[in-house]
């Protein structure tokens, strides 16, 4: 049976979620759900991998409710956690701008813009708990953006109609993380979080069908350990990096969710990813990242290439009825705005046609000259002066002077492990938060809605339905290093290691991860088709071998080995993509940022196939190589009626 | 381009240093700094030597876990982090000589990577506000003035590096905790704990066996955020005004 | 409170600045008897005998004299120790150097710890020479100061001595006003010029005044 022979197994259901209206969904599901006696909670140990807005703010919550949380980061310190990079900013639907904006108005532009792939019940409760994560933010002292009578200042981002995202000038992610951060740090300092840098998660524990720890590696002496608790959540963040370039922190990786996968929690939607539309273009093969500029520019910027192909005069040389606004020309009345999938297919088709600007003609101008006219220098400086500077420094041009050149990367990762409305997977005791799992972004996430999703399960979400499994679960038998499940998953990672060390072949681990990179960016990106993705799919098992034959770690295991780090997170890396290009073979419609040229209107738009495709994927792992089995769980919309997306 | 790096090479925590020399070739000037030290590591694994290790992650200027010292300077000779450094900024045939962080609080781990876990623990004794989930009062309840919302966030903006110990002669912390004391205090959300935050973290800061300030101004000169150095002059005042207020207690 | 103070960094800081204040207070006023010199033994003596009679009839003679120079001495003590301490937390938080060796800080900053020592030392050399006469290099007498400064600035190892002094005290003062001001939490970024302009002018004012002494008597206007 080869890898796209998948069978379809039994639908999946979010059995957690409550029935009756949207709005009374999440305060009916904390009632029903069994409350832990805070004075047994000291005796519950949860476990939280990653330390970023969800897990930060999870693990904080979590020990100031009582329970004793033993906490994951690879990083030095959990204030480094990819979050940080986040630059736009959060939205809340507290309109203070008096501007039509409302906990409905949020919940419906979220499903709007996620394209109809999202659960109503899940992005209800994202919306109503946003108006509670600027209270928190703010008690805890972020300094977010404020107007001079002291109140805070909002602006409009990211496709949406009305002014409700919270910023902090272009670093609200660093600001938010570093609140979650500080309210963890106290938790550590209290005793209560006992805080694991530098400790990557290899593996996770299960016994008796529930999960009850993880395998982790310490980064600095090398040394494989288990740890147990009553509870496990991952909130270890995306998987962007499968393409090698993207957005994403060089070392934030897949292996906690996928090794989670691999133990029997179902991955949804991992075809889901988001191409953000803003990025700086690559300059040539040594590049290692790409740089992300604020969607917030696109609020100022005008996107523009040559209308004629193969034109390389200076973006000043070109007369302005030799211009091509695309964006403003294609959707009149979202313009420049319109959201990150359609922005970003639209450069892409330009470039295609040989219109794209820049080294490889892979750019298009987002261009300042106008707003620098109305606005003038100094209030285009007061708003974007730092990425102007970011901008500056990496590419040496001016853009007060030049037009920016930007071309889309990859961002963010919709897709992820299947939680059910209690954010809980399906290993029963594993909870995924944050990016980390699938539940609320539908195919498409809007901006400034990430940080708003990783904090709203991080503080509230979890927080609350946590409890109920641990309550519902109140004396598990203790685990310890002896368990047979535990040896054995133990001996598993430990000869993974070993086999890495021991082929000594003639490539370095960034050479398979550029390779799977560029296939997955080509097969897998912004456009995809049947062939391609079947290529991909006939290739991926390939480097895959020649991988384990041929990789090159140099060092031993029993100490600090970034290349041993990189080389196991390309293992998984390398399985992982391969869902990711099943997935997206098996969803023959376009939505959000799945964009299948098969399924288009006639003017190019991407066409939604609601009867066909109204469902999560969920897959469930069968073997590396082996194809998964596909559980559907149907999305039922009453509230929000899906209707085609149009943004002309 | 082509350069000829001096790097400082230790096997871990315990063992003897020193300096290696590597030529590296084919440098593009819009490379990174740490681009081009991926060009060297991909040339060490190749030819069997163990790379060099450092840390890195966002390589946006954000998460600042970069950290080395270039040719003398923290970050090098640009005002950023060492990953938002260009190559454009040396010469062809330039000699470059890359060292970690140096400061007994800062113990080297590997190669260029050091331990900066003091910082954590300096920000655990009192780099916070406590304010437990689910009990904060509506965001509009308490207006800040924008100059103390625009002030509390240039010193929010530290990322943490540790350029500013790595800089100072005397491996001081003074403006790392300068700016989570002046981030905290200036604010009516963290004025109840105002007092006892800048006595507790000075005290941690002490204990982790930092130096004291002479004020040389070489932290604020190094560091990649701009965090100014009268941040330190404003973390002696909450300091002092903290022990006259502990002394009246 | 004076535990906390002393247990602590910025609180050592916090008594160098004070005490470098008390020094600086006692060097204005030294500097402007110093320059009684140029109007001749008369007056210069006078003023140093006043020195002794300052205070009566409430204090006894010699009584406030004596109170200036426990101050002065608590005072440098406090100082020094501090001084001491401090450099030894400096220095055992940054026990090795770097390889790639770069001129850091300004002249001044970088020359406190050394200058603070040439000072000390001069302070000592000064006593013996001028208050007690230990060392005086001509016959030292007891309540003729002018001819004692006189005698001193004749011989070449006093006027250097007490000009390379004066120049280290211009240095030290320069960084230590400023740096006490930022300890003491008086800076601003909007006082920073002002304050910066205040040590220059200070230093300088200093320096020139105590040198106009030996300069005098080099050139023959004080003999």
């Amino acid at each position: 049976m080869t890898y796209t022979d998948y069978a379809t197994g039994a639908p999946v259901s979010d059995s957690k979620a409550p029935s009756g209206p949207v709005e009374e969904r999440w305060d009916k599901r904390r009632f029903e759900a069994k409350l832990v006696n805070p004075a047994n909670r000291r005796k519950h140990t949860v476990i939280v991998v990653g330390t970023g807005l969800a897990g930060g703010s999870a693990g904080a919550t979590l020990a100031e409710q009582g329970y004793h949380v033993v906490q994951f980061c690879y990083q030095d310190s959990p204030r480094r956690a990819h979050s940080i990079a986040a630059q736009g900013g959060i939205n809340a639907a507290k309109n203070y701008r008096n501007d039509g904006d409302s906990v409905h108005r949020l919940f419906y532009d979220t499903v709007k813009g996620g394209d109809f792939r999202a659960r109503e019940s899940n992005v209800h409760r994202l919306a109503q708990i946003s108006v509670e994560i600027i209270d928190q933010c703010v008690a805890q002292g972020v300094p977010f953006a404020r107007e001079y009578g002291g109140l805070l200042d909002t602006r409009s981002f990211g496709g949406v109609q009305v002014s409700r995202t919270f910023y902090a000038r272009g670093q609200t992610g660093q600001q938010l993380l570093l609140g979650a951060y500080q309210a963890l740090s106290r938790q550590i300092a209290a005793g209560n979080v006992e805080m694991h840098p530098r400790t990557e998660m290899l593996d996770l524990i299960v016994v008796d069908g529930r999960a009850r720890g993880i395998v982790a590696r310490d980064l600095i002496t090398g040394r494989i350990d288990t740890h147990f608790a009553d509870a496990v959540v991952l909130a270890s963040g995306g998987y962007g990096n499968v393409f090698y370039l993207s957005t994403n922190a060089m070392n934030s990786n897949a292996t906690a969710v996928w090794r989670a996968h691999r133990r029997g929690a179902y991955f949804a939607n991992p075809c889901f990813t988001q191409i953000h539309p803003t990025c700086i273009p690559r300059t040539g093969d040594h590049q290692s990242k790409l740089t992300l500029m604020s969607e917030s520019l696109r609020n100022d910027g005008r996107i523009w290439v040559p209308k004629a192909q193969g034109d390389t005069r200076p973006p000043s040389q070109i007369p302005e009825d030799e211009r091509d606004y695309y964006l403003e020309r294609i959707y009149p009345s979202f313009g420049n705005l319109v959201p990150r999938d359609i922005a970003s297919r639209a450069a892409k088709n330009v470039c295609d046609e040989g219109r794209g600007v820049g080294p490889g003609g892979q750019g298009v101008y987002l261009d300042f000259a106008d707003a620098i006219e109305r606005m003038g220098r100094a209030a285009v400086e007061a708003r974007y002066g730092n990425l102007f500077d970011m901008y500056h420094r990496i590419t040496d041009e001016d853009p007060y002077e030049v037009p920016m050149r930007i071309y889309p990367a990859v961002h963010y990762t919709m897709g992820g492990l299947w939680v059910d409305y209690d954010l809980q997977t399906t290993v029963p005791g594993l909870f995924a938060i944050g990016e980390a799992n699938f539940s609320d972004h539908g195919a498409n996430r809007l901006g400034a809605s990430a940080l708003m999703q990783g904090l709203a399960d991080g503080y509230f979400v979890l927080p609350a339905t946590i409890n109920d499994y641990l309550a519902r679960n109140p004396h598990q038998e203790a685990v310890t290093a002896e368990h047979p499940a535990v040896q054995e998953v133990l001996a598993e990672t430990e000869d993974r290691i070993n086999l890495l060390l021991a082929v000594d072949g003639d490539r370095t681990p960034d050479s398979f991860h550029r390779e799977l990179g560029e296939l997955m960016w080509e097969f897998c990106g912004m456009a995809r088709t049947d062939s391609g993705l079947r290529k991909a799919l006939e290739r991926i098992p390939q480097i895959r071998d020649e991988f384990w034959r041929r990789i090159k770690v140099p060092g031993t295991g029993e100490e600090f080995n970034q290349s041993l780090e990189k080389a196991n997170r390309i293992v998984d890396y390398l399985e992982l993509a391969e869902l990711m290009c099943l997935d997206a073979l098996h969803r023959t419609e376009s939505c959000g940022g799945h964009f299948r040229e098969e399924s288009q209107t006639p003017d190019g738009e991407a066409a939604r196939r609601d009867e066909e495709f109204a469902y999560a994927a969920a897959w469930e792992f069968s073997g590396t190589g082996e194809a998964p089995v596909l559980h559907k769980e149907d999305l039922v919309f009453e509230y929000v009626h899906p209707t085609q997306r149009s943004y002309a | 381009m082509k350069l000829t790096l001096r790097v400082w090479r230790q096997k871990n925590a315990g063992a003897e240093g020193a300096m290696s020399t590597y030529e590296v070739d084919d440098i593009s000037p819009d490379m990174s700094f740490l681009e081009m030290l991926d060009v060297l590591n991909e040339q060490l694994i190749l030819s069997g030597e163990e790379p060099v290790a450092f840390d890195h992650d966002c390589r946006e200027g954000i998460c600042g876990a970069c950290s080395l010292v270039i040719n003398g300077d923290a970050h090098g000779p640009e005002r950023t982090t060492t990953c938002q450094l260009h190559m454009r900024s040396f010469r062809d045939g330039d000699t470059i000589d890359i060292e970690p962080w140096r400061a007994s609080a800062f113990p080297v781990i590997k190669d260029l990577v050091v331990d900066r876990s003091a910082f954590d623990r300096i920000i655990q004794a009192g780099g916070y506000v406590t304010a437990p989930t689910g009990s904060a009062p509506e965001a509009h309840a308490t207006p800040v003035p924008k100059a103390d919302a625009d002030f509390a966030f240039e010193h929010a903006e530290c990322i943490g590096c540790g350029a500013c110990v790595a800089a100072c002669p005397n491996g001081a912390a003074m403006l790392f905790t300068s700016a989570k004391v002046n981030h905290l205090n200036v604010l009516p959300q963290g004025a109840p704990e105002r007092e006892t935050r800048v006595l507790d973290m000075v005290a941690q800061m002490d204990a982790e066996g930092f130096g004291g300030c002479t004020l040389a101004g070489e932290c604020a000169t190094a560091c990649p955020k701009g965090i100014p150095l009268v941040s330190i002059t404003g973390m002696n005042k909450e300091w002092l005004r903290a022990t006259r207020k502990a002394g009246k207690r | 409170m004076a535990r906390t103070v002393w247990d602590s960094s910025v609180g050592k800081k916090t008594v160098m600045a004070v005490s470098g204040v008390i020094m600086l207070l006692y060097l204005v006023a030294h500097v402007i008897g110093n320059l009684k010199i140029f109007f001749g033994a008369g007056e210069f003596n006078h003023y140093a005998h006043w020195l002794r009679t300052v205070g009566e009839p409430f204090m006894h003679y010699e009584w406030t004299l004596w109170l200036v120079r426990i101050v002065l001495v608590a005072a440098v003590v406090a100082h020094a120790t501090s001084a001491y301490q401090l450099s030894r937390r400096d220095i055992k938080a940054r026990p090795s150097k770097y390889v790639h060796k770069k001129p850091r800080a300004s002249y001044a900053t970088r020359t406190m710890r050394w200058g603070g020592i040439i000072l000390g030392l001069f302070i000592v050399w000064h006593i013996l020479d001028l208050t007690t006469g230990t060392v005086h290099s001509g016959g030292f007498q007891e309540g003729h100061p002018y001819q004692n400064v006189v005698d001193t600035f004749s011989t070449w190892y006093g006027n250097v001595v007490y000009i390379v002094a004066m120049l280290a005290l211009g240095l030290h003062i320069r960084h230590g006003f400023w740096s006490a001001a930022q300890t003491l939490g008086v800076g601003s970024r909007t006082r920073d010029r002002a304050l910066k302009t205040v040590a220059d002018v200070l230093a300088l004012l200093l320096t020139a005044g105590f040198i106009a002494v030996p300069v005098g008597v080099m050139t023959g206007v004080v003999s």
